[in-house]
């Protein structure tokens, strides 16, 4: 593994803070990955060796745990990750349409990222608002009933993309 | 008709901050307990009223807290399940967004009656509203005297804390959980020795659904008796909820062992324009398939078991006439396949091979023996053969679609050539 980064203060007491909830500094493995992804959106070998270090793990045993969680990403990903549900009900109510129609308009396929480093693709399962599907997930946001009309809405509000 | 779980939920889907949850008798439940009764009577209390568990497996709740060792002072742990990953439930999230209060109170008396100092809410990774909801209702809760030090006057004493995980399935599998709560792969453990007796970092621990503990502070609250009576055939209400092809899909808080009939002809509005009920997976992913001649089974732990399913989380799917059977079973077979752990062999291995010849046939590939083979794979993957419950709840829509749709698949295979 290449060398350690550092991380800011801030960053070194949000990690142990979290820690303080569990008996073991190791429990906070996970939530830790998570915060080196809100300061840089993924896990690089050199933030992994660092936060391997701050919670007394080995780099290995750490990238084991990494390497378990689909929502920890050990690639980088764009600043916005759309994770599109292919569970069961959205399936039956279009998700493969909605996939399709999102793929043809950032450009990409599945575990793709645009070049211009602004969206990643990913496959989600049923993210519990079956009721309402085709459901996604951009980044930390839910949206409901995206079906090829509600895309396209959407998808001009949110202008960037 | 009454509706304590749901009853301080708005249908605009803003939450229940602590004043509106105290005006219908919030943490009244609560204060009774920790004032009135010792843990031992609280476990009492909730074993008498007939609660069973609402996570998919139905495990009766007082009972499951009673295996807890209580003569001897240590460390122990109540877990509130929310991961909430079987396709096709969405109840808990409703719960936590809706009335996080309530959840917060169960957790507390559901510690209290084990003498658990410390709890864990582990919450799925993408429910960031739920999350934030969460968060600012146990720090409300702290401020007043609900959480903490001496929790109302009293020497009973619980840090909770909101664990915020990374996704997989398997998490939700209670032994699983408590290794991704220690910060570890999330594979099972070997059950015995049980969480109730070795459980997180190898004490004595509780886990239990979202669900379920939100029934908690209406028990104590209003009473055994009261409670029993909202039920029709089992005690309490149930979150019943309904996703696919029918007017209006959602979740309602309805008596436990109300009609399946009255749930989706009812409450869902019935099957939208130009589509017929074919069949319905009555409580998520791993149950098996009911038909349109099981309309009228009451949606009960026993009634549904007698049908030849389970009630599982509660929240059907269903299965319009429109939609192919076994492509509906090919995406649930992926869905298993990629989420299983891989720590036993039947299930990493049986998976893929099940959800291959399920794609072989569906693209016109399979051959004749695949049905035999498939059949043979669901009692091979079946319970007992392995580590967790994961791969039999794979197998039950499955053999139930192989029976229930038999002309389906047959009609994938290529016709035999005669010679
Ligand atoms: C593969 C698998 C996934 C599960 N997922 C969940 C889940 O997301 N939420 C849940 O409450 N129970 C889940 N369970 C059931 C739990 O193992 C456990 O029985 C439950 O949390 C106990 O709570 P209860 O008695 O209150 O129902 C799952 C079980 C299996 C085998
Ligand atoms: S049955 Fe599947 S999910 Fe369960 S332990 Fe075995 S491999 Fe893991
Ligand atoms: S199946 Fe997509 S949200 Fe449940």
């Amino acid at each position: 593994m290449k060398r350690s980064i550092s991380f800011s203060q801030a960053e070194i007491d949000e990690i142990r803070e979290m820690a303080a909830h569990y008996p073991d500094k190791s429990a906070a493995s996970i939530e830790t990955l998570k915060l080196v992804q809100k300061y840089h959106r993924w896990v690089s070998d050199e933030a992994l060796v660092a936060a391997a270090d701050l919670l007394d793990m080995s780099p290995a045993e750490l990238d084991g745990v990494a390497t378990f969680y689909n929502l920890i990403y050990r690639r980088p990903v764009g600043r916005q990750v759309v994770h599109c549900c292919n569970s069961v009900s959205c399936w039956m109510l279009g998700a493969e349409e909605t996939l399709e129609t999102i793929s043809a308009k950032l450009g990409i396929g599945l575990g793709e990222t645009t070049a211009d480093g602004e969206y990643t693709l990913l496959p989600i399962v049923c993210l519990g608002a079956c009721d309402k599907a085709p459901v996604l997930m951009i980044n930390d946001q839910t949206y409901f009933n995206v079906d090829r009309d509600r895309l396209n809405e959407l998808l001009e509000s949110r202008e960037e993309i | 008709m009454e509706r304590p779980l749901t009853q301080n939920i708005k249908s605009d889907g803003s939450t229940t901050l602590l004043p509106d949850y105290l005006k219908t008798g919030g943490y009244q439940g609560l204060r009774k307990a920790i004032r009135e009764y010792t843990p031992a009577e609280i476990q009492q209390w909730v074993k008498d009223s007939g609660l069973r568990g609402r996570g998919g497996a139905g495990f009766p709740t007082g009972m499951k807290w009673s295996f807890v060792p209580m003569n001897m002072p240590q460390t122990k742990y109540l877990v509130v399940n929310g991961d909430e990953m079987e396709p096709g439930t969405f109840k808990d999230r409703w719960l936590m967004e809706g009335d996080p209060h309530q959840l917060i109170e169960g957790a507390v008396i559901a510690a209290y009656a084990i003498q658990a100092g410390t709890a864990y809410v582990f919450l799925r990774g993408e429910y960031h509203l739920a999350a934030e909801r969460m968060r600012a209702a146990i720090a409300e809760a702290y401020e007043n005297h609900y959480l903490g030090e001496n929790i109302l006057g009293s020497d009973f004493s619980l840090e909770l804390h909101l664990h915020s995980s990374a996704g997989r399935y398997i998490c939700g599998e209670e032994t699983a959980l408590l290794n991704s709560l220690e910060g570890k792969r999330a594979t099972p453990r070997s059950k015995p020795p049980f969480p109730q007796v070795a459980g997180l970092w190898g004490k004595p621990t509780i886990v239990n659904n979202v669900e379920t503990l939100c029934n908690i502070p209406h028990i104590i609250h209003h009473g055994v008796e009261w409670y029993r009576c909202l039920g029709l055939t089992d005690a309490g209400t149930k979150i019943y909820g309904v996703s696919g092809r029918v007017r209006r899909p959602g979740a309602w808080e309805l008596p436990l062992g109300t009609t399946a009939r009255e749930i989706i002809a009812e409450q869902a509005g019935g099957m939208k324009e130009g589509y017929r009920l074919r069949g319905f997976l009555p409580g998520g992913a791993s149950t098996d398939f009911l038909l349109p001649e099981h309309l009228d089974v009451p949606m009960d732990y026993a009634s549904v078991g007698k049908a030849g399913s389970r009630l599982g989380t509660g929240t059907m799917i269903i299965l319009d006439d429109k939609t192919c059977p076994v492509r509906m079973v090919l995406n649930l077979e992926r869905f298993f396949a990629q989420e299983s752990c891989g720590w036993c062999t039947p299930c990493r291995d049986g998976l893929p091979w099940v959800a291959k010849l399920l794609e072989d046939l569906v693209k016109g590939r399979g051959r004749q023996e695949d049905l035999a083979i498939l059949e043979r794979m669901c009692s091979f993957l079946g319970p007992g053969n392995t580590f967790c419950a994961l791969a039999p709840g794979a197998m039950e829509p499955l053999q139930s679609a192989l029976k229930h749709f038999r002309a389906d698949f047959e009609n994938y295979l290529p016709e035999p050539i005669h010679g």
